[in-house]
């Protein structure tokens, strides 16, 4: 059999192959690692955290629409007081990168997160500035060019491990804010964050969601994160992590042609949760199908008719 | 530790016991081996458009056979998907998920098995496996459903029709009134107003209360931090006071949880 080789590089870590978790879909693993092998991951994006604990969003938080869901949870996290206690030793027990995904209410909050993130053992950091269900924070630095910058330079001042910035489809130029980030120093971008959506109840006349908004995500929303995926890869000279409908090995490999660099499967564990692990799986199965020897040789290799 | 099972399962028998609700006994091996009064499934649709999974309570275990029952309403799209299926069809299926109730505090005392609507399918195996003596109270909005299983099961039942087409016109509350019962542990799951109501009345009546919550659900393995519910105490897992209904629940002691 030929020997396949899955590693990428992500902003100099090595990962070994290009499968990820999306933030908010995989907690820090531990439900996941009852279905799948945390072994087999490239790496595990954990759920958002903050320098304090965060209550999240009144409920209802999730609701299904076609082909997706909309969810509302609001970031509610323990705080890095437990998370580096807890999260970040059981992480450490598998062989595969941890990813930090940091969030915050204002500039101050993100620099300290990252700041005691440094002496942490963790690889990675991905920088939330996307999140559309928090009032404070999230969003609001995700959808302006130049706050996007201001943030992303502040952060890379105090972060030891490289940046991963994530990036809000809810704009309406995601390439220019993808420059905006790499120009103050974004070690990569990974995208899709959610797509702001709202869904009624007709039969009650409320809204399905307390928080009225959600975020949608799920195999609906695969087609406008693998446009944008290309789009930013065509933009910037770092990395991407693509993300957005990821259910299958199928699916993840229209990103990686489309140029991203890693992929991440979000949603799907929610239905299917060994859907990491097979789509790893399934990637390797491809490789040898069509007789690719190196991953790498997939990335953004989409042609023109 | 008790895991947890991502299965096929087929369906064996289905059947309407009452307008929109259905009674159907699955074949799940694992899951069925596993099981204990007050854990939930989580029920995945086999049409690809509708992505979360269903969590049902488990209404009766029967490990011997490894099947389960499952007693849900149609509610949606998803729920008419399943009451649309026969014998022989497979879906998949995860659990058991949740706690479950605790059955050795009912050792030697007179227990009250409390149930609104749809949240009486749980009471059927709690009471087939909780020792002592019991009572069950049940509350429709006027059909009612099974109360031929309770009649075999328990020493006494009540029920309560909130249009009155049957034993006390009301509430639950009303019928435990109207007839004077009594207990020294209450089991409940039902309608949010109801389990507010039996958490003051047992307060009242100084009776340990044991209620099943319900919120809509995610991932259904803790991991989403979807179906929170607001607890008196700080939370393990995040610290705040959400706890999680689908992992440190859906049961939850009454003095535990705010509603």
């Amino acid at each position: 059999m030929e020997r396949l080789s899955t590693a990428v590089s992500l902003a100099g870590v090595e990962l070994k192959n290009p499968v990820m978790t999306c933030s908010g879909t995989f907690g820090s693993g531990m439900e996941y690692g009852e279905f799948v092998d945390l072994n087999r991951l490239g790496a595990v994006v954990t759920k958002g955290v903050a320098n304090v604990p965060w209550e999240g969003n009144p409920t209802p938080r999730i609701t299904e629409v076609y082909g997706g869901i909309l969810n509302a949870i609001g970031l509610q996290n323990p705080g890095l007081d437990l998370f580096c206690q807890r999260d970040i030793p059981f992480l450490k027990q598998y062989d595969t990168k941890i990813v930090v995904n940091v969030c915050g209410r204002t500039v101050r909050d993100y620099c300290e997160a990252v700041e005691r993130l440094g002496e942490q053992p963790v690889d990675l950091l991905e920088i939330n500035i996307s999140c559309p269900n928090v009032k404070h924070g999230g969003i609001a630095f995700g959808q302006d060019p130049a706050a996007a910058e201001e943030i992303t330079r502040e952060i890379k001042k105090y972060a030891k491990q490289p940046v991963i910035v994530k990036l809000s489809p809810n704009v309406t130029d995601i390439a220019q804010m993808a420059q905006a980030v790499e120009a103050a120093g974004a070690d990569a971008v990974s995208l899709i964050n959610t797509i702001t959506g709202m869904k009624i109840d007709i039969h009650r006349r409320r809204f399905a969601l307390a928080n009225k908004t959600g975020g949608m995500s799920g195999p609906a929303v695969k087609p406008i994160a693998v446009r944008m995926v290309y789009q930013v890869a065509q933009a910037v000279n770092i990395p991407v992590v693509g993300m957005g409908g990821i259910a299958t090995a199928e699916d993840a490999l229209e990103f990686i042609l489309a140029g991203a660099t890693a992929v991440a499967v979000g949603t799907a564990n929610f239905y299917n949760p060994r859907a990491t692990e097979e789509v790893a799986q399934g990637i390797e199965d491809y490789m040898r199908q069509y007789h690719v020897s190196d991953i790498r040789e997939l990335i953004g290799a989409v042609e023109s008719l | 530790m008790a895991g947890k099972f991502k299965e096929k399962a087929t369906i064996v028998y289905q059947s309407r016991i009452a307008a929109d609700i259905y009674s159907m006994w699955l074949q799940t091996e694992r899951i069925a081996a596993q099981a204990v009064p007050g854990q939930f499934v989580s029920l995945y649709c086999n049409d690809a458009s509708r992505l979360l999974p269903r969590p049902i309570s488990i209404c009766e275990i029967n490990p011997r056979s490894g099947m389960l029952r499952l007693v849900y309403r149609v509610a949606g799209k998803g729920t008419e998907e399943f009451a649309s299926m026969h014998p022989g069809d497979t879906l998949d299926i995860l659990g058991p998920l949740g706690n479950g109730f605790p059955l050795d505090r009912a050792e030697g005392k007179r227990s009250m098995l409390i149930g609104g609507g749809i949240g009486l399918p749980p009471m059927v195996e709690l009471c087939r496996q909780l020792p002592g003596e019991k009572t069950v109270v049940a509350g429709f909005r006027s059909e009612r459903f099974l109360m031929e299983d309770f009649e075999a099961l328990a020493a006494r039942t009540a029920v309560a029709t909130e249009d009155g087409s049957f034993g006390t016109k009301g509430t639950v509350l009303d019928a435990i009134r109207e007839q004077g019962l009594e207990a020294d542990i209450i089991y409940a799951c039902g309608p949010t107003p109801m389990l507010r109501a039996v958490k003051e009345y047992a307060a009242e009546k100084g009776a340990e209360c044991w209620l099943s919550m319900e919120e809509r659900m995610g991932c259904g393995i803790g991991a989403c931090l979807a179906c929170v519910c607001q607890s008196k105490e700080i939370d393990g897992h995040s610290r705040v006071h959400n706890k999680r209904v689908c992992k440190e629940g859906p049961v939850f002691e009454a003095g535990e949880v705010e509603l």
